[in-house]
Order: structure tokens, then C-alpha cells, then sequence
């Protein structure tokens, strides 16, 4: 068990080493970093200094050490763009994020598992059917047009709620808030529905079939044949043994939910971190473009633990020593 | 409803459920193989094959079909701007079956313009994904040991982040290294290469597998024995017994890439205006939402809709016909 | 004789599939008395497991009991509603499945799964239901019960799975015991374990077992009579020693004679020529007659009920007493072909 846990950490920080490499590439040969910083008019003596200060005139592999020290210590460097440092710029836009991912994920597994339940359970029932079509169109919609969409019924026609911003936000030290104010939260919802959207489709129709593959295995056939009733069979014997393969993926696609918030961010001008980096990408702002990168890969190694954790919770098989077994 | 077959009787014979009994033999058994009896009793697949072939076949032809080409400014004229759908324009009197925009395009040939762009991009992103997966699934099949290790790894960790996200990235650094004089024609060829690198991990997998069940086959080492590369032998083997899932995985992927590169473009990172796909032609639609004139933004948004949809229920249907163990 | 445990008349089994509807089982009828080991054997997919299945009400579809009639005792169970069905299952009739490795839930400890079966069809608290899961266990042989009810199935080896399974099978003291094939995913020296205790278990309860399996020995060892099975079809029925010693079918006697024996003279041991034919292409008639040595015209029309012969009964003409012709057709007439009988 131990071992196990230690192994995911190893992959983790594998990942991370990776990912800041290739971050700390892009920043190191994708244009001139003095140049950007100090501008076309810098004489020599100004553009050396800088050099030196960045460290750009020491070996590579050096460098790579130093980038990777400052990156653990949140220190990305200037933003090519804004010329304020990248970690103020990204804290900033860090909360409209957070918020607005952890209740993307939240409304995704909870309606996602519960639907696809019931997809399985009632395998022909109309409903189900119905949800099934659904939810493959689901996947085929682009999620800004979902978003488009919500917005066009919800704001334009209906006016019921905002169709951009966070609406008023609260200080709470260091974090602004959308979720204390009613404006926040009416903000929050059409967002939260867009970016949720898809990761519930996909939560679903995975559970769905893997609650299907798991009603065809021998020890559901034993249970019935054991005579247990149906309502525990579903939920006692299949949900469990459905959530083991589910919890791997559906912990996956939560991670990647940051990320997916780019586009969300876009449609509905949300001042977080995928808006910044779709800026970045646009002017090239190397620097914030590489510590997004790095952000996305640490919120996904820590929900691949978080995963791998759960997984041990679900799973006797694991729990157990390797001796133990036969 | 039944496009497949030839003659009436023929059709009433596969109602049935019987095969045809004019047919010659190599013809009737295809006909009522497996795969054509579950395509033709599937109004699903029936309905979208025939909704994305008119489409790819329309994005193909447009410069033949399309009443004007949007992108000559010889061909516009102002007045005839912000028409709306079916109904004839106030002052040319003209009628365009799906408006225009301000500046008098019609919206159906810029839809069947940007779709070819969509498509254009769509297909060749697909086929620089497979050949990249392929390739390096044989490899690390074949190879094993560090290299396999290697490029199993990249793909787990590439499966592990959006594929939107290695897109941007691509094209961050594509806007760093290329002089922004040069990026406006070069975007194109960004968007497949992104798009492209995205997405080749599944094709990897796919094929690493499948090789790795025939390399411990014995005719690889027999083969080796009386002297022929048995690289080449084991391709040969490989290759027919992948094309199943790797059919699924490219239609369900070309729906995908579709979508990815309509997002790009949505975004701003894709298309120029100047020679816009479809998400190009949602952005500039957008701005209409809030002043009424929706067709601008809806025909576009609802032409990608169809497109995807379409490949994506067929890619469906594919996997529950042809169902591949996918890794 | 006494009230049979299980009575199975004339039970037809379909599946409908695409191709046209396949009859898996077609007109079987057997009993099997109390305390009775009813062996059922035959290759695979000619009905065994479907048997089975449709006597506990576990054919899925587009499987379906087409007709006949199953009765446990004094009830008829074939046209209960599926809630009845389930009461009836665990509690009355026990199963036991060929794979005990994926037999049982891995997720849940093997006292969890026993306290859920007992709890489900008595009316034993809690407390009480551990104490028999407990006494169940070491029924079925298994050490240090009371440290081993907490135990996962991945902690448990593959014939102590099967013996939970049992346990299992027993919670709720059943009537009948329909075991499919419960050695066979076991090695071969547990499975003689498993096989006593099976016998064993029925002695003791006066359980009655229906023993499915492919294999003769197990067969010959355990069952007091045994029904051959063919394409769907009951080929031969009746005591195990007889069946085994003098068969009549001519399909029972190639499955007799593949048996090796020690004392045998090995020129008996003959293979059957041919294979037993999908259930797609079930010939008219005897379905045994493409590989028969003795078929005549006869057994190409006309389909053989089965009729008693002394202690057996056989579905075969040649022992049809009011065909006059049938006693000419025991005698040889041509050699079993080597091979390539059409299926």
C-alpha cells in the first residue's frame, strides 16, 4: 500500500519535472526573452545585463535548474504583455477559476453518475434512451456554442441571468469570491452549466457502460442466483464494483476541467486564468503561457492522487499487502 | 430509406431479413454480412452517412454550387446586408435562403466555403494524427523495452491534458517563432500540425497493442529464420488487423478535430476572418446575438452541429458494429 | 417412489436471435428424488448449463422458456413472476457456477456476502446470521471460520473460494443444489475435495444436486444416475452405473467408450466421428443421426421420444420394440466414416 502510494507520488513528480521542461523550453527558445523584456530600443550594455540577470548566458542545464527552483517558489518570471510578475498576474484570476471548475466538477459527477445509474438500470426504459441520444449529441456540440446557446435563452431572451463577468465579488484576504452575493452566483450558474456539460455527458455514458459491463459479470449472475434482490444487486453489488474503473476516469477528465475552462472563460468574458492564457496565446506572452502549463500539470498530478487515493479507498485488492494474497 | 439497394425486389427481399437470392455469391455475402445487415437496419447510421456525405460533398463542390464566392468583394454588395433568411432583401429584392451579413455575404455559400476549410483542416489533422500514431505504436510495439517506455509514457501523459489545450500551445509558440508578416498564411497548415499533435496518442496505444500480439506470434520468428525483415511481415499483419479500430477511432477523432478546430478559430487563435471555417464565422456571428440578427450567428453554429453530429453518430455506430477492444 | 424434488416435463428453451430462433432446449424432462445426485452431462452447448439455468429462472434474453413445465416439489416454479422466482432462488434452490474466482463480489468481505444471502431469506438478526455464516463455513471446510468471515475473496484461494461458494449456495438450507460445472476452473487435486464435499453436503441434508458437467469421471464418481445430453436433447437417462457400464445410445456409448479405464481393452476406445451440429443446423429426425453408425432411413425423418429400457430410458429407435426393423440395425452394417461428416 505504501509502496503504491509512493509509486503514484514518483509519477506525479515525473509529470511535473516533464511538463516544466517543456515549459521552461518554450520560454528559453520561442522568440528572444531579452528582447521581449526590454524592447527595441535597449542598448547592448542593457540587453547583456539582462542576460546575466536572467541567467540566459549560463549552460542549459543550469538554467533548467534555476527555472525549475523559481517555478516551485511561484516565480515565472515578467509577463511579456502586462509587465507586472506572472505570479501576481495569475493569483489575481486564480479564485474566477477555482470557483468556477470545482463547481463545474461537482455539478458533472453528481448529475453524471446519478443519470448514468439510471441509464443502466433502466437499459430500456424510454428515459434512458431518451438521455442516451441526448447526451450523444452532447458530445457533438462544441462547448461554445452550448454556451452561446445558454446564453442566447437565459440572457438575451429570458433575461434571467448575466451573460458575462462574475457578477459582484467579495474579498476574503487574499480570495475574491463570487458565491457570497446573489449577482455572483447568478453569474455563476450559466458557466457552470457550460463547462459541466460535457464532462457529464462523458461521466455518464461511462458509467452507464460500465455499469452494464459489470451487471454481465459471474458474481452479479451468483447474486441472483443467491436470490438477492434487484434494488441491492444495482446498488450494493454493480455501483461499487462500476466506480472503480469510473473513479480513474472521471478523476482524469476532472482534472483536465481547469483546463477545459479556457473555452468557457472566453465565451463568457470570466476573468480567470483560461482567459489569460488565450490572451497569452494570442500575443505569444511566453512567460504566462508557460506557467499555465505548469499549473495545469500540478492541479493534474494532485487530482491523480487524489484518484489513486480514492481508488485504494474503493478497492480491498490494493489495500492488501501482495503477500497476503493466495 | 434503403439507399443500397439496387431493385425493389431486392429491397422487399432485405426487409425481410433474407438475403437477395440474384445476387452473385461473393456480392450476396457481403450484402448480408454482419456489418451491411446491422448498417441497413440502423436508421441512425442510414441518416448520418447520408447527412455528411451531402456535406463533405457540398464543402467539396462549393466553388461550383455556391451562389457567389463571399470572399470576392466584387461579388457583394452592401445592400443587400443583413437580410434576413427567405425573405427578399428591401431594396435588390433579392433572396438569400440564409441571410446575409453586414456586409451583404450570403450566408450559405460562406457556410459551404468555411465548411470546406473546417473539413480541409478536419481530414488532413486526422491523417497527420494516424500517421504519427501508427508510427510510433508500431514502433514501440515492435521495439519494446526503453523506446516503448518512452512513447507510452508521452502518450499517457498527452491523453492526460484537453486536446485543446497542446493546440494552443502549438499555436503560442507557433505565433513566438514565426514573424507575424508570414502567420496569416501559414495558419492553416498551424491548425492541422496542432491539431494533429493533439490527438495521435489513441492510434499509439491502439496499435502498440495490437502489434505486441503478433511480434509473440510464431511466423515473426519464422520469418526472421529464413531471412525476411520480419519488421515488414509483422506490418503486413498488423496493418489489416488495426483497421477496425482505427476506422472507429479517425471517424470519432475527424468529428472531434472538427470541433477543436472550430473552438481554435472561436477562440481567436484559428482562422483569419479573411479565410474563415466555421468557428471563425461563429465568432464574427456572435456579435450579432444581442442585436437580433441570430441567422448570422445560428446558420454557421448549426451547420457545425450537423457536421459533427453526423460523423460523430456514425463513429458510433461503427464502434457498436465493428466493436474494438479501445484502449 | 417418493415426491421428487425437482420435476422437469418436456421443457423447450429458445433463443431468438437474428438468424432465426435457435432451441437450445428442446423437450427435456427429468426428476431428480430427495438426497438424489443427478449428473447431467454432454459437450458443451448441448444444453447443460441452459438446463440449469431455466430451472432456477436465470435465462436472460433473448433466451426464453417456450414451454414445459418445471416442478419443485409440490410447486410449478416455470410460470412464477420474477419477484416469486427470486424468493425461490437462494432459499430453495441453491446455485453453484463453474468459476469461483469470479463467483463472488471481490469488493465485499465473504461475511458480508454470506450475512446478505442469510439476512435476505430468513428472518435472523444480524448477530445471529454471523453465527451461522460462521457455522456455514465450517461446514464447508474451511479453517479458523470465525477469522476468515472477515477476509476478502482475493484472500482466499481458489478452493476455498469455491467452498464460500458453497456456503453460499447453502445459506438458507435449499431443497436442490444445481452445481454447473463446479470443478472444472479448479486444479485437479482440489477437485476431488470439492466433489466429496458436494456428496457429502446432499447426504447429510438430503439435498438433492443436479451436477452439470462435462466431465464423465466426476461423473461416474459422484452422480446416482445421469442424463446424456445431445443438441438440446435427453440422448440417455438413467442410473449412473448401468449408463456408464452398458449404454444403449449409440452417442452415450462413444462418450463411455472415451472414457480411458485401467481394465479396458483399449480397442473400445473410440472417438465419435464428426461434431455435434450448431444449434443453427440441428438436423431432422434423431439430431445424433449424421454420426451414427447405425442410422437408418428412418432416423432421418422421424424424431425418437424417449422409451424406457429397462432401468434407462433411451431416445434411439433401435429400441423401439414395435419396429420390427430396429433389431436388424444394432448389427454394424457400416463402419463409423473417419471423418468429415457434415455437421
Amino acid at each position: 500500500m505504501f509502496a503504491y502510494i509512493l509509486r503514484s507520488l514518483l509519477q506525479g513528480a515525473v509529470v511535473l519535472i516533464a511538463v516544466a521542461f517543456i515549459a521552461f523550453s518554450m520560454f528559453r527558445f520561442v522568440g528572444d526573452p531579452v528582447a521581449n523584456m526590454v524592447g527595441q530600443e535597449a542598448s547592448m550594455a542593457d540587453r547583456e545585463e539582462l542576460t546575466k540577470h536572467l541567467g540566459l548566458d549560463q549552460p542549459f542545464p543550469i538554467q533548467f535548474l534555476r527555472f525549475l527552483g523559481k517555478a516551485a517558489q511561484g516565480d515565472f518570471g515578467i509577463s511579456y504583455r502586462q509587465g507586472r510578475p506572472v505570479a501576481a498576474v495569475m493569483a489575481e484570476r486564480l479564485p474566477a477559476t477555482v470557483e468556477l471548475a470545482v463547481l463545474s466538477a461537482i455539478f458533472a459527477t453528481v448529475v453524471g453518475v446519478a443519470l448514468g445509474v439510471y441509464a443502466a438500470i433502466r437499459r430500456h426504459g424510454l428515459v434512458a434512451n431518451a438521455v442516451m441520444t441526448l447526451s450523444l449529441v452532447g458530445v457533438s456540440l462544441p462547448t461554445f456554442l452550448i454556451g452561446i446557446g445558454l446564453i442566447y435563452v437565459f440572457a438575451v431572451e429570458l433575461r434571467w441571468l448575466p451573460s458575462f463577468g462574475r457578477g459582484e465579488t467579495v474579498r476574503l484576504g487574499g480570495w475574491t469570491t463570487g458565491l457570497l452575493t446573489k449577482s455572483g452566483l447568478q453569474s455563476l450558474i450559466l458557466p457552470v452549466l457550460t463547462l459541466g456539460f460535457f464532462q457529464l455527458t462523458l461521466i455518464m455514458r461511462l458509467v452507464r457502460s460500465e455499469m452494464l459491463e459489470v451487471m454481465r459479470s459471474d458474481f452479479i449472475r451468483f447474486a441472483r442466483a443467491r436470490g438477492i434482490p434487484n434494488r441491492v444487486i444495482e446498488f450494493r453489488h454493480a455501483l461499487r464494483n462500476t466506480m472503480i474503473p469510473v473513479v480513474t476516469i472521471a478523476g482524469l477528465q476532472l482534472g483536465s476541467v481547469i483546463a477545459f475552462a479556457i473555452v468557457t472563460e472566453t465565451v463568457f468574458q470570466w476573468p480567470g486564468l483560461g482567459a489569460l492564457f488565450v490572451n497569452a496565446v494570442q500575443f505569444a506572452d511566453v512567460p504566462v503561457m508557460a506557467a499555465y502549463l505548469v499549473f495545469v500539470a500540478f492541479v493534474f498530478v494532485v487530482v491523480n492522487l487524489a484518484t489513486d487515493l480514492a481508488y485504494l479507498a474503493l478497492d480491498p485488492r490494493l489495500r492488501a499487502a501482495p503477500t497476503a494474497a493466495r | 430509406m434503403d439507399q443500397h439497394a439496387p431493385a425493389p425486389t431486392r429491397t422487399e427481399a432485405a426487409l425481410a431479413g433474407t438475403p437477395p437470392d440474384r445476387l452473385p455469391g461473393a456480392l450476396a455475402r457481403a450484402w448480408d454480412s454482419d456489418f451491411l445487415w446491422s448498417f441497413r437496419h440502423s436508421p441512425v447510421a442510414i441518416v448520418s452517412s447520408l447527412v455528411a456525405v451531402a456535406m463533405i460533398l457540398a464543402a467539396v463542390l462549393a466553388p461550383w454550387i455556391s451562389p457567389q464566392n463571399p470572399f470576392d468583394p466584387a461579388q457583394l454588395d452592401l445592400m443587400d446586408g443583413l437580410t434576413p433568411p427567405m425573405t427578399p432583401n428591401e431594396i435588390s429584392q433579392r433572396i438569400f435562403i440564409l441571410g446575409t451579413d453586414p456586409q451583404g455575404r450570403d450566408m450559405y455559400s460562406a457556410i459551404l466555403y468555411g465548411s470546406r476549410v473546417s473539413l480541409l483542416v478536419g481530414f488532413a489533422s486526422v491523417i497527420f494524427s494516424m500517421a504519427i500514431g501508427i508510427t510510433l505504436g508500431l514502433a514501440a510495439g515492435y521495439l519494446g523495452g526503453r523506446t516503448e517506455a518512452l512513447i507510452m509514457r508521452i502518450a499517457d501523459i498527452q491523453l492526460s491534458f484537453p486536446a485543446i489545450l497542446v493546440a494552443l500551445l502549438v499555436f503560442g509558440i507557433f505565433r513566438g517563432v514565426v514573424p507575424p508578416a508570414q502567420q496569416e498564411q501559414a495558419t492553416l497548415w498551424v491548425l492541422i500540425v496542432a491539431i494533429g499533435l493533439s490527438n495521435w496518442a489513441q492510434y499509439a496505444r491502439t496499435v502498440r497493442a495490437t502489434t505486441m500480439v503478433e511480434k509473440s506470434k510464431v511466423y515473426v520468428d519464422a520469418a526472421r529464420l529464413i531471412g525476411l525483415k520480419s519488421f515488414v511481415i509483422m506490418v503486413k499483419h498488423v496493418l489489416p488487423n488495426v483497421t477496425g479500430p482505427v476506422l472507429v477511432i479517425a471517424t470519432i477523432n475527424l468529428a472531434l478535430a472538427i470541433i477543436e478546430e472550430a473552438t481554435l478559430s472561436f477562440l481567436g487563435v484559428g482562422m483569419p476572418p479573411t479565410q474563415p471555417s466555421l468557428g471563425t464565422l461563429i465568432r464574427i456571428g456572435q456579435q450579432f446575438l444581442f442585436s437580433g440578427e441570430l441567422w448570422i450567428l445560428a446558420s454557421p453554429a448549426l451547420a457545425l452541429i450537423l457536421l459533427a453530429l453526423s460523423i460523430n453518430l456514425l463513429g458510433d455506430w461503427l464502434r457498436d458494429v465493428l466493436n474494438p477492444r479501445l484502449r | 417412489m417418493t415426491q421428487p424434488v425437482l420435476s422437469v416435463r418436456d421443457l423447450r428453451v429458445e433463443f431468438v436471435t437474428r438468424r432465426g430462433v435457435l432451441k437450445a432446449i428442446d423437450g427435456v424432462s427429468f426428476d431428480i428424488a430427495p438426497g438424489e445426485v443427478l449428473g447431467v452431462v454432454g459437450e458443451s452447448g448441448a444444453g447443460k448449463s441452459v438446463t440449469g439455468s431455466a430451472v432456477i429462472g436465470l435465462i436472460d434474453p433473448p433466451g426464453r422458456i417456450a414451454g414445459g413445465e418445471v416442478w419443485l416439489s409440490e410447486q410449478r416454479i416455470d410460470n412464477l413472476s420474477p419477484e416469486e422466482m427470486r424468493r425461490i432462488r437462494g432459499k430453495r434452490i441453491g446455485m453453484i457456477f463453474q468459476d469461483p474466482l469470479t463467483s463472488l463480489n471481490p469488493l465485499y468481505r465473504v461475511g458480508e456476502q454470506l450475512v446478505e444471502t442469510i439476512q435476505t431469506h430468513t428472518d435472523l438478526s444480524a448477530a445471529a446470521a454471523r453465527r451461522r455464516a460462521i457455522e456455514l463455513l465450517t461446514e464447508v471446510g474451511i479453517p479458523a471460520p470465525e477469522r476468515r468471515i472477515d477476509g476478502y475473496p482475493h484472500e482466499f484461494s481458489g478452493g476455498m473460494r469455491q467452498r464460500v461458494v458453497i456456503a453460499l449456495a447453502l445459506c438458507a438450507e435449499p431443497e436442490l443444489i444445481i452445481a454447473d460445472e463446479p470443478t472444472t476452473a479448479l486444479d485437479v487435486s482440489v477437485q476431488a475435495q470439492i466433489i466429496s464435499l458436494l456428496q457429502r453436503l446432499g447426504r447429510e441434508h438430503g439435498t438433492a444436486i443436479m451436477l452439470v458437467t462435462h466431465d464423465m469421471g466426476v461423473i461416474a464418481e459422484t452422480a446416482d444416475r445421469v442424463a446424456v445430453m445431445y443438441a438440446g436433447r435427453i440422448a440417455e437417462i438413467g442410473p449412473v452405473q448401468d449408463v456408464v457400464q452398458n449404454p444403449l445410445h449409440p452417442y452415450a456409448r462413444g462418450l463411455m467408450g472415451a472414457i480411458p479405464t485401467l481394465a479396458q481393452d483399449a480397442s473400445r476406445l473410440v472417438q465419435i466421428p464428426g461434431s455435434m451440429p450448431r444449434l443453427s443446423a440441428i438436423p431432422p429426425g434423431c439430431p445424433f443421426n449424421p454420426r451414427c453408425p447405425h442410422a437408418w432411413d428412418r432416423c432421418r425423418i422421424d424424431r425418437p421420444e424417449p422409451i424406457q429400457h429397462g432401468a434407462h430410458k433411451v431416445a434411439c429407435h433401435l429400441y423401439d420394440l414395435n419396429d420390427p426393423t430396429a433389431e436388424a440395425h444394432k448389427v454394424l452394417t457400416h463402419p463409423p466414416a473417419e471423418e468429415g461428416v457434415p455437421a
